[in-house]
């Protein structure tokens, strides 16, 4: 039965009913326990995301606080999954990638493949993204461009408590690396789940709305703001399809083209800065399969080419709004009406 | 090996149980630091909670640990610190302006006045210290004299580079003194499940780097380790490990409730052997302490972190422009065009 609950109570169920299942699932990273050990209060957290509390309680020794050695767990994590385990890591900050990325682009991406296929490492790596809560430079950034651009990781990124559900135990379940990215603005967004465990196979896009005038394709908490401008649109009696991307590798390119042949116009928005991101990514790959549907020229709605500002005005100026992706709807589809 | 037992000069109740390194009137001087310190803490946890700073990270119960290490630097000295640090930073010269401008989101807190060797807070956690090392460095190659100074906790000393800071510190000796203040807690990480090893002090063994263990609620005591530490790195004699013993009597920073992890009676304990209190205690049998001038110096400093703070608010407020101005020496043309966009109507352009 689906009833109404966080992202944040979407991923602790996720996490419960995936260890409950598989005992070979475990979970680690700092503070996800929160004082296990310790004289505190052990496990009435759930860690500094707030998605593991009650965890402990059940399953034990398999959550477990790691040091401050983002390096040591996540590359433990990846060997572990080589020989047996299905890790989950929580990262915090994706922005903390830096410090373990050699372990996640040199060693867990490629293992498969230097090991002449027969190394498998089902890993999920799931850390927070994005901007909007004050949190400056270098704990704000969406970084799912870095990611996708690496062969044999798979990347995803939720817009809903439904799909963070699915596609986290899909993360789970995958037998090769998955960096699963969760908005930090999202974690209080609530939605119909259901109680029962439910896998979202990962590479398959969700049409959220449907239109026949212009396509936007969005990923994370852009989806809200794409569909947002989409309404605000359809007063203006402009129909607009909503793509939501859901994994960004591997990449499910037949919806979007299959959507923009049906608009002949597409904005692709991404809260990534825009040089190499996955709007620039969508945009190419449209243009190189369906340049002859298209009756105006891409456009794309991202950040600026610039580091996320910590002053809060500067910070909502940065993030890409429903006014800016609905100016650039109207402009596209003046262009090519 | 580092000594087991951390270095001490004064006991909790204000004993001197050893020669003092500094006069009475120095010690003085620096007590009005470690309360003015204070009042800054105090009053920047408060304006957190009014919603008029970020998120911010209390430093109380570790003044004697930042002000006893930075009290033994010349002015040419660096200082690298975190985001836990700001009472050293202060004591070397960052001011409070720039300290409040900062935990406003402001960028232009982080650019302090000429001639003050500062860099500004590490947020994230290690990355700082090889910083630190190459500062040093730089020191040495360049003949300068200048020492670098870095501080960081227990949690820090788990990351990567820290052993790296310290490898490559020890193999070139660079003129560079690593102050860990091991206070305990890492959000809730307790120390002892931090690392394995005895102290945190016995890691500089395996780099070459003498590794020293303070009792770091000790002004006198921190203060002595440290003035040796710099003179031998100035004098071509490289790093120094210290690791001061203290402890985090505040949460990890606002947004954390330490409450949920760990229990009052061990904040209690530590708050027994809070720093200032040794100090007064030991002022007051030197006849150079009163309540009348504690309150007097409490009433000036508090006066002087207002002043900063009103300063920092009336700083002209950013504009769009502004998320674009500090990225190159030189705006690029895609950048230009975009700051153009931003600043009229909207951020269109890529």
């Amino acid at each position: 039965m689906a009833r109404t609950i966080t992202m944040r109570q979407a991923i602790n169920e996720a996490l419960d009913q995936e260890m409950t299942r598989d005992p070979s699932v475990i979970c680690m990273g700092e503070d996800i326990v929160g004082g296990a050990g310790s004289p505190g209060e052990d496990d009435a957290w759930g860690g500094v995301l707030g998605v593991t509390k009650g965890l402990y309680a059940k399953h034990g020794d398999r959550l477990l606080d790691t040091p401050l050695s983002e390096s040591a767990y996540i590359g433990a994590a990846i060997g572990a999954a080589t020989c047996g385990l299905r890790p989950v890591a929580e990262l915090m900050f994706i922005d903390f990638m830096g410090v373990c990325f050699d372990q996640i682009y040199n060693q867990a991406a490629k293992f498969r493949y230097m090991f002449g296929g027969k190394a498998v490492t089902p890993v999920t790596i799931r850390a927070m993204v994005g901007a909007g809560l004050r949190a400056a430079a270098q704990h704000s950034q969406m970084l799912t461009p870095v990611f996708t651009h690496i062969p044999g990781l798979k990347v995803v990124c939720p817009s809903t408590p439904y799909d963070t559900k699915g596609l986290l135990i899909g993360s789970i379940r995958d037998d090769d690396p998955v960096i699963f990215c969760e908005h930090k603005a999202m974690y209080d967004m609530e939605g119909e789940v259901p109680e029962t465990s439910y896998s979202i196979p990962l590479g398959e896009a969700n049409v959220v709305r449907e239109g026949g005038d212009c396509t936007i394709v969005a990923y994370g908490l852009m989806v809200h703001k794409a569909t947002e401008a989409a309404e605000t649109l359809a007063s203006e009696g402009v129909e607009c399809e909503v793509v939501d991307l859901r994994s960004l590798s591997p990449l499910d390119l037949d919806t979007v083209i299959e959507s923009v042949e049906g608009t002949g116009h597409l904005v692709c928005v991404d809260e990534a800065n825009p040089r190499c991101s996955i709007a620039a990514d969508v945009s190419a790959q449209v243009a190189q399969h369906a340049f002859g549907s298209l009756r105006a020229p891409i456009a794309m709605v991202t950040a600026p080419h610039t580091p996320v500002p910590f002053a809060p005005g500067l910070e909502d100026a940065y993030i890409p709004d429903a006014a800016r992706v609905a100016k650039a709807v109207r402009s596209t589809v003046a262009t090519g009406a | 090996m580092p000594d087991l037992a951390p270095h001490r000069l004064l006991e909790a109740d204000g004993t001197l149980i050893a020669d003092s390194p500094l006069p009475v009137e120095r010690v003085a001087d620096l007590f009005r630091r470690m309360v003015a310190a204070r009042t800054y803490d105090r009053k920047a946890t408060a304006m957190q909670k009014q919603g008029r700073l970020a998120t911010y990270a209390p430093f109380q119960g570790q003044e004697a640990a930042q002000i006893g290490a930075t009290a033994a630097l010349d002015p040419q000295d660096w200082v690298v610190g975190t985001y836990r640090d700001a009472a050293a930073m202060w004591d070397h010269g960052y001011p409070w302006v720039n300290l409040i401008l900062g935990r406003t989101g402001d960028e232009r807190g982080g650019c302090p006045p000429e001639g003050v060797n500062v860099l500004p807070p590490s947020i994230t956690v290690g990355a700082h210290m090889i910083h630190a090392v190459g500062i040093g460095w730089a020191a040495a190659l360049r003949g300068t004299g200048a020492v670098a100074m870095t501080f960081f906790g227990d949690g820090a000393t788990s990351e990567g580079d820290f052993h790296e800071a310290m490898n490559f510190a020890g193999v070139y000796a660079t003129p560079t003194v690593f102050v860990c203040q091991n206070n305990g807690w890492a959000i809730s990480m307790p120390r002892e499940r931090q690392t394995a090893s005895e102290t945190i002090a016995h890691k500089g063994v395996a780099y070459g780097v003498e590794g020293v263990l303070v009792d770091g609620n000790d002004l006198l005591a921190v203060y002595d380790v440290a003035q040796r530490a710099v003179a031998k790195a100035r004098e071509g004699g490289g790093p120094t490990l210290i690791e001061a013993v203290t402890y985090r009597i505040g949460p990890h920073t606002t947004t954390d409730d330490d409450r949920r992890y760990r229990p009052d009676a061990a904040v209690e304990e530590w708050r027994l052997l809070d720093p200032l209190q040794r100090v007064r205690a030991y002022l007051a049998a030197n006849d150079a302490w009163s309540e009348e001038w504690e309150r007097a110096i409490e009433e000036a400093e508090s006066e002087a972190v207002e002043q900063a703070v009103t300063e920092a608010e009336a700083m002209a407020a950013l504009g769009p422009g502004d998320i674009f101005d500090a990225m190159y020496a030189e705006l690029t043309g895609p950048l230009q065009a975009q700051r153009e966009a931003s600043t009229g109507s909207g951020l269109d352009r890529t």
